[in-house]
């Protein structure tokens, strides 16, 4: 079937099977890669979009139940020549090593502080508790949130 | 006659004696990088920059490296073991300066000066007498068309301009914009999508299935059954993978029910290698005040990596091109070629980022899937995803381990006498064994290709022994190792291999000894420590812990220390960490201190340390793969818990930069002292004992009544 979505402030048509997980509509339609599949059951984060402001699991979510919903990818909300506060920060602290989680990780932190500008300690880290984490990266990328919240990476 | 036998060349450049395989200077004004090692998220290539861009003396944005490809990259076997700075950094650095001299010849004809008058800056080579050249219009056909000699000395460590400097690496900017940086990413024209259905158990064998009910689902293209081999082919992926799981319905098997036990005790059960590797007795026996024994162990450990495998093939006019995330590409096309029964030239690989991988994972066995998929369907690229399930359940795991140790103390409170056993599977059936192949796939096919002998990799580094021999001064010990070659379920290179297990072994047994004796457990070390960089990290880790000789616990919380030299010939690290225990183990805080000798870049180091103390935090507390008699039973995340946002300790890690020393790996450093420090510092809080890897809620409570 045809579906009209609303994704990084444009509307995009596609053609796919109402139970298609939005993570593979993102990805194989619209190419946009920053969502991955890390897990297919909504529990590591790898795939985190905002949708209507709020983070979510894209392998979990059939596309049928956000069209008409405004979905935000990490392509929508930075570019290496104009990064978001929380890209630039990122970058400032080297949080990441392999990066398949940064991008998940990235949409959840923009989900709270479009929230809560000023979150505390606390509340990052209940924030990220729907996004994992292998290589070990935890301590950078809280440190990358708070930066980013106090203000940005000079 | 024979020719005397070449200089032996430092690094990988002994086996890739090319100079121009290394780099090239191109008239554009950059140079061009090709490194066999591969980006694994540990940041070695922004490290190998580094090393170019200071040895040409050219701006490190000038560099242009070029991922690992089989039709261009010199063969550096396989990137692991820590070995990327010693084997690749140390054959660029020597390439580099060779490249320099190179230039620096022909800037001085050019010139009419002699070389000691020039200096470069940014590529500029400027003449004492005046007048000036660039790299860039020196360069030309041939420059480096030669046979690297390694004469060429490079800089000497205090004219170092990078080299130690926290350089950002150069892959982040496009992995937080969330750029198609991963094979994952790759889309090729007229791509298909596949997944593979396994057996639902070890073991056991394809019988049949209405497979024609899957061929007509929608946008499937084709399903691949060849022996117990069984895959779909899709159009889209959610289409793939509809159709894989209705395949997994109609697919009958037989056979399986062989595991053993959930428990790594087996492992005394099973047929062994037996070998002493160290023994060592000096004079009589003294009179020994006490003897201890403990027994320690560990499950089985997966790499887990966030992103399940991937690659993408395609077989078209008889030649097959991959794009894998392998951390061996050239050793992957020798087991592939032997798989398909071809020749090694009609196969090309290229390297693409994967998600890390802290050893070998599933990377090589769907590199094998895609290629065997792509053989059915000639002309379309394959895209294949193992799904979480998948790389749970088929991943080669970290071998589960078994140590005994035994020690007696003299009546000074030194131990007299230690011993050492373990027993372990072997930690490495990568691609590129002997007597066979090492690829899943091409074990269910209908005319299987035997496994390759699973392998242990050899003293001095090891693999199930690796770290066993004590950097402990005794004087008398035995140390042995027990190889259970033949493992139930697979095996193989996982970061630190056998060192996690042993150094856990010998760091919890050195406090048991030291309470013993009454000893302090950072005194009681520092006793039986003359490697004076060994001694300078332990003692580095104390103090920045604020460490207090004989502290004590308070019944919740409570600190311990773990030390290594990691392989016993690499980076030296001490942790403290501080626990607490309460319904579980939770690490609050770590304290480290590493030696790498020379520095490559300060903050890669950190990173890497940092990482791999919340990964071992991880393994040591929570990790396990659970099976049952048929199959692994941990298949995702809620099976399969790792440490989260919410119980990762602040970490401080203090580098001791030995700038005149040869520089060491940092990856896999931490695993071993980070664990014992954790079991220390549990009997530190608690006054129990926790000898069996994970920490769990459930062997707390055991331990406690």
């Amino acid at each position: 079937m045809s579906l009209v979505i609303n994704v990084n402030g444009s509307k995009r048509e596609v053609v796919a099977d109402a139970e298609t997980p939005l993570l593979y509509v993102l990805r194989n339609d619209l190419d946009l890669k920053g969502a991955r599949y890390g897990c297919g059951i909504g529990v590591c984060g790898a795939c985190m979009v905002i949708v209507d402001g709020k983070a979510v699991q894209s392998c979990d979510v059939p596309v049928s139940a956000v069209a008409g919903k405004s979905i935000t990818t990490i392509e929508g909300i930075g570019t290496s020549e104009r990064p978001h506060p929380l890209q630039r920060a990122f970058i400032a602290e080297q949080a990441a090593q392999c990066g398949y989680c940064v991008s998940g990780i990235i949409m959840s932190a923009k989900a709270l502080l479009d929230a809560r500008p000023q979150p505390s300690d606390a509340e990052i880290r209940e924030a990220l508790a729907q996004n994992l984490c292998r290589c070990g990266t935890h301590t950078r990328i809280l440190k990358a949130i708070r930066v980013a919240a106090d203000g940005g990476a000079k | 006659m024979s020719a005397a036998a070449p200089r032996k060349l430092p690094g990988s450049l002994e086996t890739n004696r090319a100079l121009d395989r290394w780099l090239s200077i191109n008239a554009d004004g950059t140079v061009t990088v090709r490194p066999g090692k591969v980006e694994i998220g540990q940041g070695i290539l922004t490290a190998l920059v580094q090393i170019v861009a200071e040895e040409l003396d050219v701006a490190p944005s000038r560099i242009r490296l070029v991922g690992a490809a089989t039709t261009l990259s010199p063969d550096e076997g396989i990137t692991s073991g820590s070995r990327s700075i010693q084997e690749s950094g140390i054959a660029l650095r020597f390439a580099a300066a060779e490249a320099r001299e190179i230039l620096l010849q022909r800037a001085a004809v050019k010139l009419g000066v002699s070389v000691e008058q020039l200096t470069v800056s940014d590529g500029t080579v400027v003449s004492r007498a005046g007048g000036s050249v660039s790299y860039w219009d020196l360069t030309g056909e041939n420059l480096l068309g030669r046979e690297a000699t390694a004469e060429a000395p490079p800089k000497m460590a205090a004219d170092y301009v990078l080299i130690g400097r926290a350089l950002q690496r150069i892959d982040l900017p496009a992995k937080v914009m969330g750029a198609p940086v991963y094979v994952h990413d790759l889309a090729l024209p007229g791509m298909v999508h596949a997944r593979v259905v396994r057996p639902p158990g070890a073991g056991m064998q394809l019988t049949g299935g209405e497979f024609a009910e899957v061929e007509s689902m929608p946008g499937v293209v084709a399903v691949v059954r060849d022996g117990s081999f069984l895959a779909v082919v899709a159009a889209r992926e959610e289409e793939a993978i509809r159709a894989s799981r209705r395949l997994a319905r109609v697919a009958q098997w037989h056979g399986g029910g062989a595991l053993p036990a959930s428990d790594p005790r087996y492992l005394l059960e099973c047929e062994t290698e037996d070998e002493v590797i160290s023994e060592k007795g000096e004079g009589a026996a003294p009179p020994q005040s006490q003897t201890l024994s403990a027994e320690y162990s560990r499950p089985h450990i997966a790499h887990a990596s966030l992103g399940p495998s991937c690659a993408v093939a395609e077989f078209k006019d008889g030649r097959y091109t991959i794009w894998t995330h392998s951390q061996g590409i050239f050793p992957l096309r020798r087991d592939l070629a032997t798989a398909l029964g071809i020749a090694e030239d009609v196969i090309e690989i290229a390297h693409m980022e994967g998600a890390g991988c802290y050893g070998h994972n599933g990377a090589d066995d769907v590199a094998c899937d895609a290629v065997l998929i792509a053989r059915a369907v000639p002309g379309r690229p394959v895209r294949v995803q193992w799904m979480r399930e998948d790389e749970f359940g088929w991943e080669p795991y970290g071998s589960p381990m078994v140590v005994r140790m035994q020690g007696a103390l003299d009546g000074q409170g030194r131990i007299a006498s230690w011993t050492h056993e373990l027993w372990s599977h072997g930690h490495s059936t990568r691609p590129g064994g002997k007597g066979g192949v090492n690829l899943l796939g091409a074990w269910h096919l209908a005319k299987p290709v035997a496994a390759a002998r699973p392998g242990n990799p050899p003293l001095p580094g090891g693999g199930s022994h690796r770290n066993a021999i004590p950097l402990y001064d005794f004087p008398r010990q035995r140390v042995v190792n027990h190889l259970a070659r033949s493992a139930p379920l697979r095996t193989s290179a996982m970061r630190s291999l056998g060192a996690h297990a042993n150094v856990f072994a010998i760091e919890s047994f050195m406090d048991e000894l030291a309470l013993a004796a009454g000893a302090d457990p950072v005194e009681f070390r520092l006793r039986h420590l003359k490697d004076e960089r060994a001694r300078a990290v332990v003692e580095k880790a104390a103090s920045l812990a604020g460490w207090r000789a004989k502290e004590q616990g308070d019944g919740e919380r409570g600190r311990g220390i773990g030390f290594a030299r990691y392989k016993n010939l690499g980076c030296y690290v001490a942790v403290v960490v501080e626990v607490s225990v309460a319904e579980t183990v939770r690490v609050n805080r770590a304290w480290c201190a590493v030696d790498v000798g020379q520095v490559i870049n300060s903050d890669g180091v950190v990173n890497q340390l940092e990482g791999g103390i919340v990964q071992t935090v991880s393994w040591t507390l929570k990790e396990r793969v659970a099976y049952d008699r048929n199959t692994v039973t941990s298949r995702n995340w809620i099976d399969y818990p790792i440490l989260t946002f919410e119980e990762v300790p602040a970490i401080e890690v203090a580098l001791i930069d030995r700038p005149e020393l040869p520089p060491l790996g940092a990856g896999e450093g931490a695993q071993g002292p980070v664990a014992g420090a954790i079991g220390n510092a549990i009997y530190n809080a608690m006054k129990v004992r926790l000898r069996d890897m994970p920490f769990t809620r459930e062997r707390l409570i055991a331990a406690l009544v």
